[in-house]
């Protein structure tokens, strides 16, 4: 009987779905469009249209955007916020910042409003020691207060909550007798860690994603359960692991960038069957352009990501950079004359121009087809003369007219603009982490990402651009590759002289059990389950603590203390002998590893050919003039074909530009390699 | 040698990548939550010659960006007896420095046996000596009182550390336990630098990276210059006010004549307040770093390295308050004094340039000083403290909340970090109420906090600004509200006679100090405020009333 698993990954244009039956090898890959104001709408139509029966289905994993884009657009919920007496403004004055370093402007609204923050006596000493009880009356009148006012979620933040949260739970429990939904955040259960604000701005958001994120899975899990699919949805989340649907909804800051995450994860698992293990990934889709960094095999994950200016999250996430470029972008000239490409995007209504949905302002995707990049055969259901001409007038009048330049020079200016603004965004995340671009691969994903992949390489000094076999559905194959993962921490805050082995060991068993119970409980197959434990400490006075691994069986004071001064040293080049080392939390994160799938798998078809014919010829736009230019089907190209530029490889979900003097060869897993050439 | 663009911007990117890892390290192995927590740091490169900025760490703090390559050109002239393995430490305000609290490390870099550039940090010690904890002291009349004042002097010689002058230091200072710690952090981060800059030398080649710092320069210059040509030539004058200098109690002028010509500033400060009694005289090196740092928050686009400042030139102030020499008191240079020449540079350029440029933002570090003894922990501490405030209204919008110091980038240390080192407990941290100036686009809000000492006794002083004027306005904007303190000992509640400075103030448990600092000023009129924004304000609970929105609470 086949057993087949889906990969989902919901962006702002297009739904892509990847299906796989890992027995049989048989694959299927569709693509609709997003639907913006109910997701799941999409998600069932494309499972619907693979033909895959949803009783067939063992595993859907999902990769979503709803958590982020309701904070980045600020559409999430109405929400309250309790906190100690004094202290309601937390939110809203940060840490005395401003958005750039130079520059004294900008602006921040908090994502509490300032009339849905409330005040309550009772009060913690930084030992935990209670200063002030708890004044349950207030607590009860203030959830009232937030009820009249219409929020639909309350966070609950009180002082010192990391070391004692006995408060916060008493609170909590209050609030839960009384909240109409299950939309109560208490700031210890999302992060326990010191700092008022990174804990009470992580549970903010915790609580502003929360019921949007619900109502979204639990619409998508109940349409999937009528629809006969056994099993419970699985999520992505932002650090690159995946859960159990009811499980993300009760941790929904867990889910933030999670649809990026899940893109990084695919990249490394394709850079390390193809021997590159170290890559710069770069998403772009209708909308956006996420760029990440793979090292040695690992995405890079960054627990200090602000989501926004003034709204830090202190979940381990994979590190990625997001610019507002994408094939959607709109082009316009601003009133100082000057070319501007995006942010604004058309999306997938009405989409660009040549989509022919009414769209009329011109965006990369337009420009692209101009300079005969991009088939215009490739948007059905439009007469692609008359879109051609559409194009040719709006690039003209809105761009070309006021700049002095022809359309076609206005698409070439526009692809120029849009290229600088990526290749600014990649350097952020790459050079000026202190990486050499030229030790890395550029790996482009989404739907436009290959369209500009070689000159952007080019630019970078980037040599080698690896295009996985199916570019447009990466982030969706990502979500299939991903394992569970489960992360504890427990606040200990003592001297590590003063802690009990015994008692951390005790705690690291603890966090596994309920990790491998987890596991259990969210039932999907896998190959086996590894246990990392990690202790993050600081010397007393610090206030910054450092990760090392630990043993468990096996934790003893000195070995904790022999690898904190050897990893410190290595780090920072010091020693600090004469501290005294403080144990601040034990970590555990269980992942649950699923069977391996071997990516040859999505390798080339086996009617391509090692010399594959090109199935036509255009004119493409290079440099400065049209050149005829051999386009080849990508499902023809077999392994060890030699392509030379300038030639366009064709798709189903992305088109691949050679341009000049690049050369690409197809390897086993059907990745194509490119040698980009004219580097620096 | 020509250089291709990608190497270019990869080594302009390695040298700043560098600095901020050697900032990332002084940061997070530090013990002074004012580094930790507050970032009050810089780490960078200066040439060998000179001492020139090549690189400076953008997370540094920004006064840092002209002091440091002055600490280093001091080191250069007072020190040629430097060789592999030496580190040098020194906090001389006249040799190129701030505030005594500031205490610099230089480190000669060799690269394959030849020295190649210097390697500089600077950290904000909790305290140095002298007559308060912490250092912001307002009622010294001579450098002595305020503290131990290091010449360039050897902290390290041939990799081994000099115990004679570690011991000098740690005895002359309160709390020395935790600050050889903060000097092993701050030898560390430089070690880093040296590690890294060996790397990239070695990838690239000396000779390459030589010249990709050259053309840097030039580039950068060319960028100010572009920026500069674009004002209207002319001498425009503006001049803001230091409240006193917390031994007299008068206000300091900070008379600006700026004059632009062509792609060149000449800013003209020799109307300015005579040298003061009290310690809000401005050494030269700092007085020429709040002009760079000022022309940088209003270019912000033009990248940082010597070559920015070349077409700035600033007259010495000989005679003023802003050309301090030895041995005038200087506590309040750093943080105050270098504000409000700022913020004359910003009233200037908003006569020129008003479509593009803020309000005045509350523009005071809001320096309090707690130094005392800890029963329960049986420890001495000293707690540094400083807080924002709202920066001014700007052509788009309302003015920031609680936005930092316009020297600084520091962030305010988490209440909950100090309430774990300090025996102390915050009653109140919120947003100050009706604080911000009125206007079109009104200013930003200020704070109001209050501390409460649980044990012990300690000892309070206050070194702030903007107590007897608030931050003006602009284009019709209204000034933002003033600083104010507030102290209660015993249960009665007395305002300190400097308004915005004091010190010596004794609390025992029970006591407590309340601050509220300043708004930013509004931008534009404030008949112009669209009535659904001063509904929000209202409803928000940002003003009391509709009709007095400027008022401070």
């Amino acid at each position: 009987m086949s057993q087949w698993q889906a990969g989902i990954d919901v962006g702002g244009t297009n739904t892509d779905l990847l299906l796989l039956e890992p027995q049989s090898g048989e694959i299927r890959v569709e693509k609709v469009s997003s639907t913006p104001e109910d997701q799941s709408r999409g998600v069932i139509r494309g499972l619907v249209e693979s033909r895959v029966p949803f009783n067939r289905l063992t595993a859907i994993i999902h990769g979503t955007t709803i958590a982020t884009n309701a904070v980045l657009e600020r559409k999430g919920a109405r929400c309250g916020l309790i906190t100690t007496r004094g202290f309601r403004d937390i939110l809203e004055l940060g840490r005395r910042t401003r958005p750039r370093n130079y520059g004294m402007i900008g602006s921040f609204e908090a994502l509490i409003d300032r009339s849905f923050r409330l005040e309550v006596d009772e009060r913690m000493d930084a030992g935990g020691r209670v200063l002030t009880s708890l004044d349950e009356d207030q607590v009860r009148d203030a959830l009232q207060e937030l009820l009249k006012l219409g929020a639909e979620a309350v966070v609950i933040q009180f002082l010192h909550s990391y070391v004692n949260p006995t408060h916060e739970q008493r609170a909590t429990e209050i609030a839960r007798e009384v909240w109409p939904n299950g939309y109560v955040t208490a700031s210890s259960d999302v992060l326990r860690e010191v700092r008022e604000f990174e804990r009470g701005s992580t549970a903010a958001v915790n609580a502003y994603v929360q019921p949007v994120l619900a109502r979204y899975l639990g619409r998508l899990s109940d349409e999937l359960a009528s629809n006969g699919f056994p099993n419970r949805l699985l999520v992505m989340q932002g650090n690159g692991g995946i859960m159990a649907a009811d499980l993300a909804v009760r941790q929904p800051v867990q889910t933030v960038m999670s649809g990026p995450a899940a893109g990084a994860i695919a990249a490394a698992h394709i850079g390390h069957q193809s021997d590159f293990p170290n890559l710069i990934a770069c998403d772009m889709g209708g909308t956006s352009f996420d760029v990440s960094l793979i090292r040695d095999g690992i995405p890079v994950v960054s627990a200090e990501k602000d989501l926004a200016y003034g709204v830090p999250v202190r979940v381990p996430m994979v590190d990625i950079h997001t610019i507002g470029a994408g094939g959607g972008s709109i082009a316009r000239v601003d009133a100082g004359g000057i070319l501007r490409v995006g942010p604004e995007s058309a999306g997938a209504m009405p989409g660009p121009i040549c989509y022919g949905r009414g769209g009329c302002r011109p965006t990369v995707t337009d420009a692209n087809v101009i300079l005969g990049r991009v088939d215009p055969a490739e948007f059905s259901g439009i007469e692609s003369s008359a879109a051609i001409e559409a194009v040719e007038t709006a690039l003209t009048e809105k761009v070309g007219r006021p700049l002095g330049l022809d359309s076609v020079e206005a698409a070439s200016a526009i692809l120029a603009v849009a290229g600088n603004q990526l290749a600014s965004a990649i350097r952020l995340v790459s050079i000026e982490k202190g990486n050499d671009p030229r030790d890395f691969a550029l790996f482009p994903f989404g739907g436009a990402g290959a369209l500009h992949a070689v000159a952007l390489a080019r630019e970078l000094g980037v040599p080698n651009v690896l295009v996985p076999r199916f570019p447009g559905i990466t982030s969706a194959l990502g979500c299939m590759l991903a394992d569970l993962r489960h992360d504890f921490s427990h606040t200990i805050w003592r001297s590590l002289a003063e802690v009990d082995p015994s008692h951390a060991e005790a705690v690291f068993a603890e966090q596994e059990s309920r990790g491998r119970a987890m596991i259990a409980e969210e039932g999907v197959p896998i190959a086996d389950i590894k246990v990392i434990f990690e202790a993050d400490l600081l010397y007393r006075g610090q206030s910054h603590v450092f990760r090392i691994p630990v043993l468990s069986p096996g934790f003893t004071h000195d070995s904790v203390v022999k690898t904190l001064r050897e990893h410190y040293r290595a780090r920072f080049e010091i020693e600090l002998h004469e501290m005294t080392p403080v144990l601040a939390s034990l970590r555990t994160t269980v992942v649950g590893r699923r069977k391996q799938i071997d990516l040859a798998l999505f390798g080339a078809n086996a009617s391509a050919e090692r010399h594959p014919d090109p199935i036509d010829k255009r004119a493409v736009y290079f440099e400065s003039s049209f050149v005829e230019t051999a386009i080849y089907d990508r499902e023809m190209i077999g392994a060890g074909a030699v392509i030379e530029g300038p030639a366009i490889v064709q798709q189903a979900d992305s088109t691949i530009v050679l341009d000049p003097g690049a050369v690409a060869t197809s390897d086993r897993l059907g990745n194509l390699t490119i040698d980009v050439g004219n580097v620096v | 040698m020509t250089l291709d663009p990608v190497t270019l911007a990869v080594i302009e990117n390695g040298l700043n990548q560098i600095c901020s890892e050697m900032d990332l390290v002084h940061e997070k192995t530090s013990f002074s939550p004012v580094i930790s927590e507050g970032f009050d740091r810089s780490n960078g490169i200066y040439a060998l010659e000179n001492g020139q900025m090549i690189a400076q760490g953008a997370l540094g703090l920004p006064i840092f960006l002209g002091v440091m390559q002055f600490a280093t050109e001091a080191v250069i002239e007072l020190r040629n007896d430097l060789g592999p393995g030496d580190i040098v430490i020194q906090n001389d305000p006249y040799l190129g420095g701030t505030h005594l609290m500031d205490v610099k490390m230089v480190m000669p870099f060799y690269y394959r046996g030849r020295p190649w550039c210097y390697l500089s940090n600077t950290g904000h010690w909790p305290d140095t000596g002298g007559m308060v904890p912490g250092g912001f002291n307002s009622t010294a009349t001579e450098i002595q009182q305020e503290g131990l004042r290091l010449p360039p002097v050897k902290l390290m010689e041939g990799g081994e550390l000099c115990q004679d002058i570690i011991d000098i230091i740690l005895t002359n200072i309160r709390v020395p336990e935790e600050r050889i710690g903060d000097i092993r952090a701050q030898i560390g981060a430089l070690r880093t630098g040296e590690k890294r800059l060996t790397a990239l030398l070695d990838r690239y080649g000396a000779a390459t990276v030589e010249a990709a710092i050259a053309e840097l320069r030039a580039r950068s210059e060319m960028q100010m210059r572009a920026c500069i040509e674009a004002l209207a030539d002319g001498t425009y004058s503006f001049t803001s006010y230091v409240d006193s200098d917390g031994v007299v109690n008068e206000p300091l002028a900070v008379a600006l004549d700026m004059t632009v010509q062509g792609s060149d500033i000449t800013f003209d400060f020799s109307r300015a307040s005579p040298p003061c009694r009290g310690p809000m005289n401005c050494v030269w090196a700092t007085t020429q770093s709040a002009v760079y740092v000022a022309m940088k928050h209003i270019f912000p686009d033009v990248p940082i390295n010597s070559g920015c400042f070349a077409p700035l030139h600033i007259p010495k102030p000989g005679g003023t308050f802003l050309y301090a020499e030895y041995p005038r008191p200087v506590a309040g240079c750093a943080a105050e004094v270098s504000q409000r020449i700022m913020e004359a540079v910003f009233g200037a350029m908003g006569q020129i340039i008003p479509e593009r440029m803020f309000a005045a933002p509350a523009g005071t570090s809001g320096n309090l000083a707690l130094g005392g003894y800890d029963p329960e922990e049986d420890q001495n501490y000293i707690m540094y403290l400083f807080s924002g405030g709202g920066y001014g209204g700007w052509w788009e919008t309302d003015g920031l909340t609680n936005g930092c110091s316009t020297v600084g980038i520091s962030k305010t240390q988490p209440i909950e970090i100090l309430e774990q080192h300090y025996p102390l407990v915050f009653e109140e941290y919120a947003l100050r109420e009706g604080s911000g100036g009125a206007g079109r686009h009104r200013g930003g809000f200020g704070v109001s906090y209050r501390i409460r000492l649980l044990r012990g006794e300690g000892k309070a002083s206050f070194l702030m600004d903007h107590g007897r004027f608030g931050p003006p306005g602009l284009m019709g904007g209204e000034p933002g509200a003033t600083n104010q303190i507030e102290i209660s000992q015993g249960g009665s509640v007395a305002l300190p006679e400097h308004i915005s400075k004091g010190e010596g103030y004794t609390l025992e448990p029970g006591d407590w100090v309340q601050v509220r600092t300043p708004g930013g000023g509004g931008y534009g009129l404030p008949s112009e405020r669209l009535p659904e924004t001063i509904e929000r304000d209202l409803r928000r609970g940002y003003y009391s009333s509709a009709g007095q929105p400027s008022v401070a609470a």
